[in-house]
């Protein structure tokens, strides 16, 4: 069976687009990734996005934009999983190459999130909790995230200083990256400082809804030879479920779907987890890092926070376990439903070597995680540069 | 250890403690008004948790505070204003 590789890959400026719609910042991205391979046809377009029903009221937005690329009359339509949408959507693309079904895809995350502010947005995100037993209770995504946080500072001793590393870590390297929406970086000091969203979760602890757009083509590998650009070749794909409430769950603090989808992609992989030379998590909140750490098992329960310990100098380009290399989801910005192609494209970037100022030295094979909620949806790739 | 549920007056699977909790001060639009407010998560005496806003808060809270299950206005819905009825929880009253 022949492998599945990314041939192309392009993204848009992260930030507020006021003046674009959301189907120009998918056509942007898409455009690119196909000049990246050379290509103009794809036998499929599969497109990510988590919120476009409540935020643009538009759904239907694989047709959408397969019309705007005039790809006339190629299958395309929309992969939803809340903030996984991208992770489903790449999950979805690889699935359909791997199995014959078609030999290239493109692969595209889009999300405008900027049509919509304030309270109404923070309540249309709340649309990815469980509507029942935690949004109409006043949940918020970031409340969910402040209530497991403060449960893991007291279960384990951990002080919200703890954490800082992860953002800090995140701004740094978002500094480099010229399509990133907050390129300035972060004291630690200053983190324990701002104004708070949902005790003890933070301004800068919780990353910016942000517009954007990502694409990457998928190539079965004998058809991805005679493209512009070095395939890099997914070895794993894994996606797993857990339910959306937090209070179903038998230990909240363990993120089951991320370590049943990290175990699995692993696997198929054939690679051992300390083979890894970057993680790009899912940091829409430093709690949740921490808890993708553990639940990965780079860390006992309980010690993923101290990935973060020293400014976050362990999880820097250089470190030992690099994380967040374009600035994550906290500094580059959390496009929501695109999170999880900015992750494949940035990891594809490092894989070629074509990362600049982001360069993990000698990066050779990449793990991408994209969380849904707080775990509901967990989809995990691993990535290495072709031989 | 919790307690064994049915003992006591009152049933016991409207009380509980505090599993873990915030204070939003960022609220979706149908919360907005009441902003700022506490959400916790309850671990009721049979073992169960549960999401529910806290109210009647004078004080400090802090995990394992034991609190009560009570009838409360939660938002209202819609342009006509429907009132929605739900649970939240409060410090007991003696």
């Amino acid at each position: 069976m022949s492998e599945v590789c990314i041939i192309g890959l392009g993204m848009t400026r992260v930030g507020e687009h006021w003046a674009r719609s959301i189907v120009e910042l998918a056509e942007e991205a898409a455009s690119l990734a196909l000049e990246d391979a050379g290509r103009s046809a794809v036998d499929a377009l599969i497109l990510g996005n988590a919120y476009g029903g409540v935020y643009n009221q538009q759904t239907q937005l694989g047709a959408l934009v397969a019309a705007q690329l005039r790809l006339h009359g190629v299958e395309a339509f929309t992969c939803e999983a809340g903030e996984a949408a991208g992770g489903v959507a790449l999950r979805a693309g690889y699935l359909a190459v791997k199995s014959g079904a078609v030999q290239s895809a493109l692969v595209i995350g889009v999300e405008k999130a900027t049509d919509i502010v304030g309270a109404a947005r923070v309540g249309a995100r709340a649309a990815s909790l469980d509507a029942e037993y935690e949004a109409l209770q006043g949940a918020s995504l970031t409340a969910m995230a402040g209530i497991l946080m403060r449960r893991y500072m007291h279960e384990y001793g951990r002080a919200l200083e703890d954490f800082a590393g992860f953002s800090v870590n995140a701004h740094r390297n978002g500094t480099k990256n010229p399509l990133a929406m907050y390129r300035n970086r972060l004291r630690e000091g200053a983190f324990a400082k701002a104004p708070m969203l949902a005790e003890p979760v933070s301004l800068f602890d919780s990353a910016p809804d942000a517009d954007g757009a990502a694409a990457v083509l998928l190539a079965a590998s004998e058809h991805a030879d005679d493209s512009a650009r070095r395939p890099v070749e997914i070895r794993g794909s894994a996606a797993a479920s857990d339910t959306l409430a937090l209070q179903d769950r038998a230990n909240p603090l363990h993120l089951k779907s991320a370590a049943k989808s990290t175990a699995a992609a692993l696997k198929q992989a054939g690679i051992a987890r300390d083979a890894l030379d970057l993680l790009e998590l899912h940091d829409a909140y430093t709690i949740l890092t921490a808890l993708s750490l553990e639940a990965m098992g780079f860390s006992a329960a309980g010690q993923g926070s101290a990935w973060a310990a020293d400014g976050g100098e362990r999880i820097a380009l250089r470190g030992a376990l690099p994380i967040s290399t374009f600035g994550g989801l906290k500094s580059r910005g959390n496009p929501s439903g695109a999170a999880g192609i900015y992750q494949a494209a940035e990891a594809a970037l490092q894989l070629r070597g074509a990362a600049g100022g982001n360069q993990v030295p000698n990066a050779r094979t990449a793990l991408i995680q994209s969380i849904g909620g707080l775990g509901a949806t967990t989809v995990t790739h691993i990535l290495s540069a072709s031989a | 250890m919790m307690p064994a549920a049915g003992a006591g007056a009152a049933p016991s699977a409207i009380r509980g403690e505090i599993y873990s909790f915030t204070r939003v001060m960022e609220a979706p639009a149908a919360f907005a008004g009441q902003a700022p407010y506490y959400l916790a998560l309850v671990r009721l005496e049979d073992g169960a948790l549960i999401t529910a806003q806290l109210t009647d808060i004078d004080g400090k809270v802090c995990i394992g505070d034991p609190v009560e299950m009570v009838t409360r206005k939660l938002t209202t819905d819609g342009e006509r204003g429907m009132i929605v009825y739900g649970y939240k929880f409060r410090p007991p009253v003696r």
